[in-house]
């Protein structure tokens, strides 16, 4: 075929292409533009607005063919990006490792680099928050390959173990996070188990559902946690039983180290807090993905069935990733306790859980750096959206639709094999 | 053939789906170091009966008793899937072959040894520090799966993923697979589906040394008569859920029974079979 042919032929099928937008375009642009109301003499009055229609049918005809120049222009839609699951790289690869320590570089340095900036320490803090809580549902979605959309409820028992022991029971931090981490996995077995039989859909819409009931039970169980109004005026960590205050009565991690007191020594305190505890999360993954109880989460997501014949206990896998899983969100829930100071089930929506999820997948399932990178874009975005506040969603949409198209496996869907054997040629 | 007892023993099994009796009083046995073949036309119940054998499904009717050197006699018809393979030691492969496609082919061979490793581990408590014990089980797991990867000639494929490879190579990691699991009962479900003639005759070496060198037991469900009649040492053949014949090789070709089980239908079977193995060939 020649390439006029080709050509025309696309021409063609872009002007249909075009033409079947123009209709979708009119059909909705008919109730929401075409016709309006208006407060006439005779109550309300129904006006209707044939240019206007008649300009966004044009604007989606011509947008549409334009959209489309511009996608084969740039080979967006090739074939190759949209097949369904590109088989990810396996082998190691040094430049991740690489581009690992140089964020943890980065990290350990942020709040030199940016003395006296509490913003920039404070908006790390949370990307960092989201960090740890996406390596932990890593453990669960990417490894173990189950779908929880309802990760957030063991970030909330972690949260609200901590809010309530420290308020009641006058229990320090330090003393909470193990509770709290044993507390949350308890929750994740207790969820686990009874959808040891599910899968994919219909997994997702139980722990969705569990997700919801924690947080119902949260708003409605006023007398234990105080209901919509939430916990206040919960404890802040200490630095080994050093407060982070101004000075008073006994000593202050100010006064020991014979400092001047700021508030932005805590800031920067709960920066190096939840860093430290970010990492301890990593090795922990990064270890157990290793064990052989990491090998065998990752067979599950593979093959059940194999899994079986192989005499993996197949319940005692899955339960394990669960209760992994919920003890990180659990040690994430009592730091986002201590740092906030208050806690409410506002804090605990469905709309966490999806961006939790989120950023496992835009950052490549089973991926420690991907979560990193898509944790710090999708708090940095919204961040920098600020400006122009009507639009930050709409920005935010668009810049995961774009992700998921230039990068169907997430931003990193590299691999890396759990063993092997040196001298034998890795890449294919 | 040795008189002791068999090592497995499968009595009067039924399996029964609804109203269809997928396999009907159903009596044989295997022995250890040797090969013992299952065949029949398609839809004959070879595979529900290894599904049964495993524990995939639980037998309406009648009992399959494994004599395990360790544990004595098992009722592997009582046992879960799980345990079949852990405790009884049987272990099989898929005539969809069922590898861990995204990861690579020594962590395969890892996965198959995970129960003597995760003991080693300690609930991963020693493994987390890294002890000596777990490295060393680590290490010696590694060697095995080496081991058994360098006999099926796939060690140089080792660091790579196991889907990326193709049919017949996949073939041979499923086996090596289950071999580093260490069974005394292994059951393969048409191993040789999709070869090219030479990797089935190497198939046939590979499994009469096996059985002979391990002292293990094979029970093979296989369509190609070429690899079938070369390796077993005892046939059963099986019709619509029925055995209708069983003896060594040279008697298996010559009953009549088994003749016009498979080309008394003629035309249909044997086309049937040649359709299949030509879409196993293109897969």
């Amino acid at each position: 075929m020649s390439s006029t042919a080709t050509q025309e032929m696309n021409l063609h099928f872009r002007v249909r292409d075009a033409l079947g937008a123009a209709v979708v375009a009119g059909l909705v642009g008919l109730p929401m533009l075409g016709l309006t109301t208006r407060d006439g003499a005779n109550g309300l009055e129904v006006q209707t607005r044939w240019a206007l229609l008649g300009a966004f049918i044009v604007i989606a005809f011509a947008g549409r063919i334009t959209l489309q120049m511009l996608l084969q222009r740039f080979h967006l839609f090739s074939k190759r990006r949209l097949r369904a699951r590109p088989v990810p790289e396996v082998t190691g690869n040094g430049s991740l490792v690489w581009a690992g320590a140089a964020c943890v570089a980065f990290a350990v340095l942020l709040p030199a680099l940016f003395a006296g900036n509490r913003y920039v320490v404070d908006t790390a803090t949370t990307v960092l928050i989201y960090v740890m809580l996406g390596w932990g549902l890593n453990v669960v979605v990417g490894l173990a390959g189950l779908l929880d959309l309802g990760y957030v409820a063991f970030y909330a028992v972690g949260a609200y173990t901590y809010g309530l022991l420290s308020t009641h029971f006058g229990l320090g931090f330090w003393q909470c996070l193990p509770i709290a981490g044993g507390l949350a996995a308890t929750f994740g077995v207790v969820l686990g188990y009874p959808t040891l039989r599910l899968r994919g859909d219909y997994l997702a819409i139980v722990t969705l559902g569990f997700g919801e009931i924690i947080r119902l039970v949260l708003v409605n169980w006023g007398d234990v946690t105080g209901g919509p109004n939430g916990i206040s005026s919960i404890p802040k960590p200490t630095f080994f039983g050093l407060p982070m205050q101004a000075p008073g009565e006994g000593p202050t991690f100010a006064s020991v180290f014979g400092l001047d007191y700021s508030p932005g020594q805590r800031v920067v305190f709960l920066y190096y807090l939840i860093l430290v505890l970010a990492l301890l999360t990593n090795l922990l993954v990064s270890r157990l993905r290793r064990l052989p109880v990491g090998r065998a989460w990752e067979a599950v997501r593979e093959d059940e069935i194999a899994c079986k014949a192989m005499g993996i206990n197949v319940t005692n896998v899955k339960l394990s990733a669960f209760a992994t899983g919920a003890m990180l969100a659990g040690f994430g829930g009592v730091f986002f306790a201590a740092r906030q100071g208050f806690i409410s089930p506002e804090s605990f929506t469905f709309s966490e859980s999806a961006t939790i999820l989120a950023i496992v997948v835009l950052g490549g399932m089973g991926s420690q750096l991907g979560v990193v990178l898509a944790a710090s874009l999708l708090v940095i975005l919204p961040e920098l959206g600020r400006d122009f506040s009507e639009y930050r969603m709409l920005l935010f949409g668009v810049a995961m639709v774009f992700i998921m198209i230039v990068r169907p496996g997430g931003l990193i869907s590299h691999r890396r094999a759990t063993v092997s054997v040196p001298g034998v040629e890795a890449k294919p | 053939m040795n008189a002791s007892k068999p090592l497995l023993s499968v009595e009067c099994l039924t399996m029964q789906f609804g109203g269809l009796r997928a396999i009907e009083d159903l009596s044989m046995s295997a022995r250890s170091a040797e090969v013992t073949s299952v065949i029949g036309p398609n839809g004959a119940g070879k595979t529900t009966f290894f599904n049964c054998l495993t524990g995939f499904y639980k037998p309406t009717k009648g009992c399959v008793k494994l004599t395990h050197p360790q544990h004595g006699e098992l009722r592997l018809d009582e046992m879960r899937n799980v345990d079949v393979a852990r405790v009884g030691q049987v272990v099989r492969t898929f005539q969809n072959i069922r590898l861990f496609p995204r990861m690579t082919v020594l962590e395969n061979l890892m996965i198959a040894q995970h129960n003597v490793l995760q003991e080693a581990s300690r609930f991963s408590i020693a493994g987390m520090f890294c002890s000596r014990s777990y490295r060393r089980a680590n290490d010696k797991a590694i060697e095995n799966a080496l081991t058994w990867l360098e006999r099926l000639s796939v060690r140089e494929l080792a660091n790579k993923p196991a889907g990326d490879m193709p049919y017949g190579v996949q073939r041979r990691v499923e086996i090596a697979r289950a071999m580093s699991a260490g069974p005394i009962l292994l059951c393969l479900d048409e191993p040789a589906a999709g070869l090219n003639p030479r990797e089935s005759s190497e198939l046939t070496a590979l499994l009469t040394t096996l059985s002979r060198e391990q002292g293990i037991g094979i029970l093979l469900i296989e369509h190609d008569m070429s690899v079938v009649m070369k390796v077993s040492d005892h046939i059963v053949v099986l019709n619509h859920g029925k055995k209708i014949a069983e003896g060594p090789p040279d008697a298996i070709k010559a009953n009549p029974d088994v003749i016009s089980a498979y080309l008394g239908e003629d035309d249909e079977t044997s086309l049937h079979d040649e359709a299949s193995q030509e879409r196993s060939a293109h897969a």
